[in-house]
């Protein structure tokens, strides 16, 4: 590691640290708010359950590469536009936490929901106060593996010249030169526990109800 | 966009379609069998005798958040004045592609072993069936379609990644978006990408179908 170079370039890589955390961060916050109500159609959909499912895993089959390239024809943006990534990511995150959003409320026994009914609950209160919070166990599982995963791909928008941890590892590669890389691959490494230990302190505090292991 | 895969040139000569189809499909199926005789085993192992669960679970969590294509540079540069020729783009690039294909592999086996109804494996002990006997006979077809699911991922994962090497001068498909890039042509961008889009999904369907032949009949429904 050389340190002299890290202290100069301490600025640039505090911004890419920054854009690092929004273009894994925001796509999650999106996917989340979008993945519940999808998550409780595809639950509701019946005998179409399995097939709209396997679609929108099919989403999560497309290689993150071609997804950056590919999204400037569907979005009329520049192939250099951050957006590309979020929006990529969005769909990412989306593939993986429909299914999830759809098992966890599946999950919820029907004695719990009769017992709700029972107290005077009407089908949006039930949903929101009785199904989601006892879903959230499952859903938090799944954003883990979303933001982790996340952290990893966006350093791969890197090549297609969007700024972040992953510029680091072109740079390197370019100056034949380690320190870039191993920083980025530290500090990505860090950011993934980072956020993983996050989505787990918040699904604990979201959780009371739950016995504690 | 027609013109672009119509035109005779992209068919021919060293950077022709079907070449780099070709190239792609050999490099993820070489990371894939090398990851298969590490992961399989292990997962087998951990999944029968429930040992080592934890240290399965850490080194699959711990491998996921490294960033790929930090790994593959870092390796490039380590590995280049030690290799001669192709090989010094080529190991590294393998090195990732296996890392990236056995903790789906792993833990997919294992938690498959783990799920079979603790009732079968009781019943097969009881008509005499070794411990051997038990694993290969009743615990391993019943936990194929979890080990074909993590085959599946660990499939979808290398042929992704493997596109990202091109960046360090891998063959595959890779090549025309990479090259594209470079050559600010947009189309040959996008037709790679389409290719890749179109590979995944073939391979996607091919493991499948895999699976489904594999597959016991008395565990079909």
């Amino acid at each position: 590691m050389n340190f002299d170079w890290l202290a100069g370039e301490v600025d640039d890589i505090g911004n890419f640290f920054a854009w690092h955390v929004a273009l894994s961060v925001i796509p999650v916050l999106v996917a989340l708010v979008l993945a519940v109500p999808i998550g409780w159609l595809v639950k509701q959909s019946g005998f179409l359950r399995p097939a709209l499912l396997g679609t929108v895993g099919l989403l999560y089959t497309i290689p993150s590469l071609a997804l950056f390239v590919l999204l400037p024809l569907v979005l009329g943006t520049q192939i250099l536009d951050p957006l590309n990534v979020v929006v990529a990511l969005t769909v990412y995150t989306l593939a993986l936490l429909v299914r999830t959003v759809c098992d966890g409320l599946e999950a919820v026994s029907s004695d719990v929901l009769q017992a709700a009914n029972a107290m005077g609950y009407r089908r949006i209160a039930r949903f929101f106060r009785v199904e989601l919070p006892l879903a959230v166990p499952v859903i938090g599982a799944g954003l883990r593996v979303a933001v982790v995963s996340n952290v990893s791909i966006v350093s791969i928008a890197a090549l297609i010249g969007t700024p972040q941890l992953g510029s680091l590892f072109t740079e390197g590669l370019e100056l034949h030169f380690l320190t870039p890389i191993f920083t980025g691959i530290i500090l990505c490494v860090a950011l993934a526990v980072l956020l993983d230990s996050l989505v787990l302190i918040i699904t604990r505090q979201l959780t009371g109800w739950q016995p504690r292991t | 966009m027609i013109p672009w895969f119509t035109d005779p040139q992209h068919w021919n000569g060293s950077d022709a379609i079907g070449l780099l189809i070709g190239q792609h499909l050999i490099y993820s199926a070489a990371a894939l069998a090398i990851a298969l005789l590490i992961g399989f085993p292990i997962g087998l192992y951990v999944g029968h005798t429930r040992r080592g669960v934890v240290i399965v679970a850490g080194t699959a969590n711990a491998l996921r958040s490294l960033p790929s294509l930090g790994l593959i540079v870092m390796l490039v540069i380590l590995f280049g004045p030690v290799f001669k020729s192709d090989l010094a783009y080529l190991v590294p690039c393998l090195i990732v592609l296996v890392l990236l294909a056995v903790p789906p592999i792993m833990t997919n086996t294992y938690a498959g072993i783990a799920a079979v109804d603790p009732a079968s494996v009781d019943a097969a002990r009881g008509m005499g069936y070794s411990p051997l006997g038990v694993l290969l006979h009743v615990e391993l077809p019943c936990a194929l379609p979890l080990i074909f699911s993590g085959i599946r991922s660990a499939a979808l994962q290398v042929i992704s990644t493997a596109t990202i090497a091109a960046y360090v001068s891998l063959g595959g498909l890779g090549r025309l978006i990479i090259d594209g890039l470079a050559q600010r042509d947009y189309y040959e961008m996008v037709a790679g990408a389409i290719l890749v889009g179109l590979l995944t999904l073939a391979v996607d369907l091919a493991i499948a179908l895999a699976s489904r032949l594999a597959l016991s009949r008395g565990l079909v429904r």
